[in-house]
């Protein structure tokens, strides 16, 4: 094996071993706070009358839990994994690299005991409390160090275009999270933001929309440049579409933040420009949507019989679907009907559960064989049931919830000749019982197969079945 | 300048730039380049078959 490294770098796959792992583990976690709080629409009675399991401090647990733990620890892992590899050259700093696992895991600590103690700054996405705050910028600057010092060290003359859409994400998500948690503490664990009323509204949507844009968007199209081309062992479909894809993705996800705040307070040309913007936005999302897919032209039959490629390319198509449906809600009169409605919440569970947690779960079982040095995955098997489980979940899941949007948006809008509300607010809710039950099951669905997920990683792990031909380079000693 | 011809000015900037960036990426000469570089991700393969085959020869003649 001396002679692999004479040749290849020793790469660091330690802080990628962990952070995969850790993906998996929190996944888990972060999707069945979901599943909690899902039933609880149904069945309230399930918050046991304590306050640290009601709705409303769960519901932050959750999201903060699948955006910054799963898919935060999918994207550490990944960007560590396709940089050293595309670079050709070990990360910049061991230290940092693992001071940024640490840090992170110790992030989502905290945030596990702070937000059911009900510590909130109540913005959404970044409820976080100031101390955390600050930790999270400190980790991600070492982040950023330790990514750009190693794109910097390269031995590759190219930088791939997976590395622009991880670089675009680190450094957009730095400026997002800085801006945005602008504050003055009054005390350990109370703080204010520094912006007021319309102005922190815009700023509150500037940063959530391009949480969306950049930390659950252009991260994973990262992943999505380096894996699934790697998984159907043919090159991307067009290099020259991707460059493209990436300056006009960047360039307009900034403006998108508005058509969170259509009809309030903020200046309606703002509103208008926030719409226009969104619109826009759905080109370079699907050039990007479908460079991705057919990047397979030509050997569709993979599908077949990979269900990794599988789980990559449906969650193309989720993208595709969940990209199409965003501009649309963003147009005014479509937002009047949509907005509050259970119809964004499909929206948004078809862009995490689809795309971005299917792009996830298929890299990691893309990388997990080869960073531990083995051949395959435990059990295919295994991987093509969760597939199933996954995709089964998130259709069940979408469905349930455009039906009990729309229903619930046509329902507040009924007025009598009047001019009274046809419905009371609680006619309604109790109306969604059935949808909430049927999203509630797809969640069931989704966290089963992330269990079967976790078991095959830790099988595949702990196997002493070794790559024979040892055709990764993780099979070296570290 | 006012602000809004600044912002004039500034969006027609943003448009040249945009279309500065579809030229140079659907360009002749960067064609080769990019193929390269959409291949670029295999060479790490490529490379380690040949040393592992280096490697198993050299077991073979022990």
């Amino acid at each position: 094996m001396s002679s692999t490294s004479s040749i290849s770098p020793n790469y660091n796959f330690d802080v990628v071993k962990q952070f995969a792992v850790m993906a998996v583990v929190w996944g888990i976690i972060g999707m069945s706070c979901g599943v909690l709080i899902a039933a609880q629409l149904v069945w309230p009675e399930l918050n046991f009358d304590t306050p640290w399991l009601t709705f409303s401090r769960i519901r932050p647990l959750h999201t903060n839990a699948v955006i910054f733990a799963f898919g935060g620890c999918a994207l550490f892992a990944t960007s560590y994994y396709v940089v050293q590899r595309t670079c050709n050259v070990r990360l910049f700093s061991d230290k940092l690299a693992k001071f940024t696992f640490w840090g992170w895991q110790v992030i989502i600590l905290s945030a596990v005991i702070s937000l059911p103690l009900g510590y909130t700054t109540s913005k959404e996405y970044a409820e976080l409390e100031w101390p955390i705050d600050i930790l999270i910028a400190v980790v991600w600057i070492a982040y950023a160090i330790v990514f750009f010092g190693t794109i910097v060290k390269r031995k590759t003359s190219h930088i791939y275009v997976a590395n622009w859409f991880y670089g675009g994400f680190i450094l957009t998500v730095a400026v997002l999270h800085i801006g945005n948690s602008m504050a003055i503490p009054v005390s350990l664990t109370k703080s204010y933001s520094i912006y007021a009323g319309a102005v922190d509204a815009m700023m509150q949507w500037w940063y959530g929309h391009n949480a969306v844009g950049f930390f659950l968007t252009a991260g994973f199209l990262g992943m999505m440049y380096y894996f699934v081309p790697k998984q159907a062992e043919r090159p991307v479909y067009s290099y020259r579409l991707s460059v493209v894809h990436f300056w006009a993705l960047v360039s307009l996800y900034i403006w998108a933040g508005p058509h969170h705040l259509h009809y309030t307070a903020l200046p309606d040309w703002t509103q208008s420009i926030g719409m226009v913007m969104s619109v826009i936005l759905f080109v370079p999302s699907w050039g990007g949507m479908i460079n991705g897919i057919m990047t397979l032209s030509g050997a569709w039959h993979k599908l077949r019989t990979d269900p990794i490629l599988r789980f990559l390319i449906v969650s193309l198509s989720f993208y595709g679907m969940s990209t199409f449906e965003g501009p649309m809600m963003a147009i005014k009169s479509v937002n009047a009907l949509s907005h509050y409605t259970d119809w964004t919440v499909g929206h948004v569970h078809s862009g995490a559960l689809g795309w971005v947690a299917m792009v996830s779960i298929g890299s990691l079982y893309h990388m997990i064989p080869k960073l531990f040095g083995k051949e395959q995955m435990f059990s295919t098997k295994l991987i093509n049931i969760h597939f199933w489980l996954a995709t089964i979940g998130v259709v069940l899941y979408i469905v349930a919830m455009w039906i009990s949007g729309v229903m619930e948006g046509m329902m507040w809008r009924s007025v009598n000749a009047d001019g009274t509300l046809m419905y009371s607010f609680v006619e309604i809710v109790a109306e969604k019982k059935p949808y909430n039950i049927l999203r509630w099951i797809g969640g069931c669905f989704v966290v089963t197969g992330m269990v079967l997920m976790l078991f095959n990683v830790i099988k595949t792990i702990t196997s002493d079945k070794r790559a024979d031909k040892a055709n990764n380079l993780a099979a070296q000693p570290a | 300048m006012d602000y809004g011809t600044y912002r004039g000015v500034y969006t027609i900037i943003m448009m040249l730039v945009f279309g500065g960036i579809i030229w140079w990426a659907y360009s002749k000469t960067s064609k080769s380049k990019f193929d390269d570089a959409a291949n670029s991700i295999f060479e790490e393969d490529n490379q380690k078959e040949a040393v592992d085959k280096q490697a198993n020869d050299k077991e073979l003649r022990k």
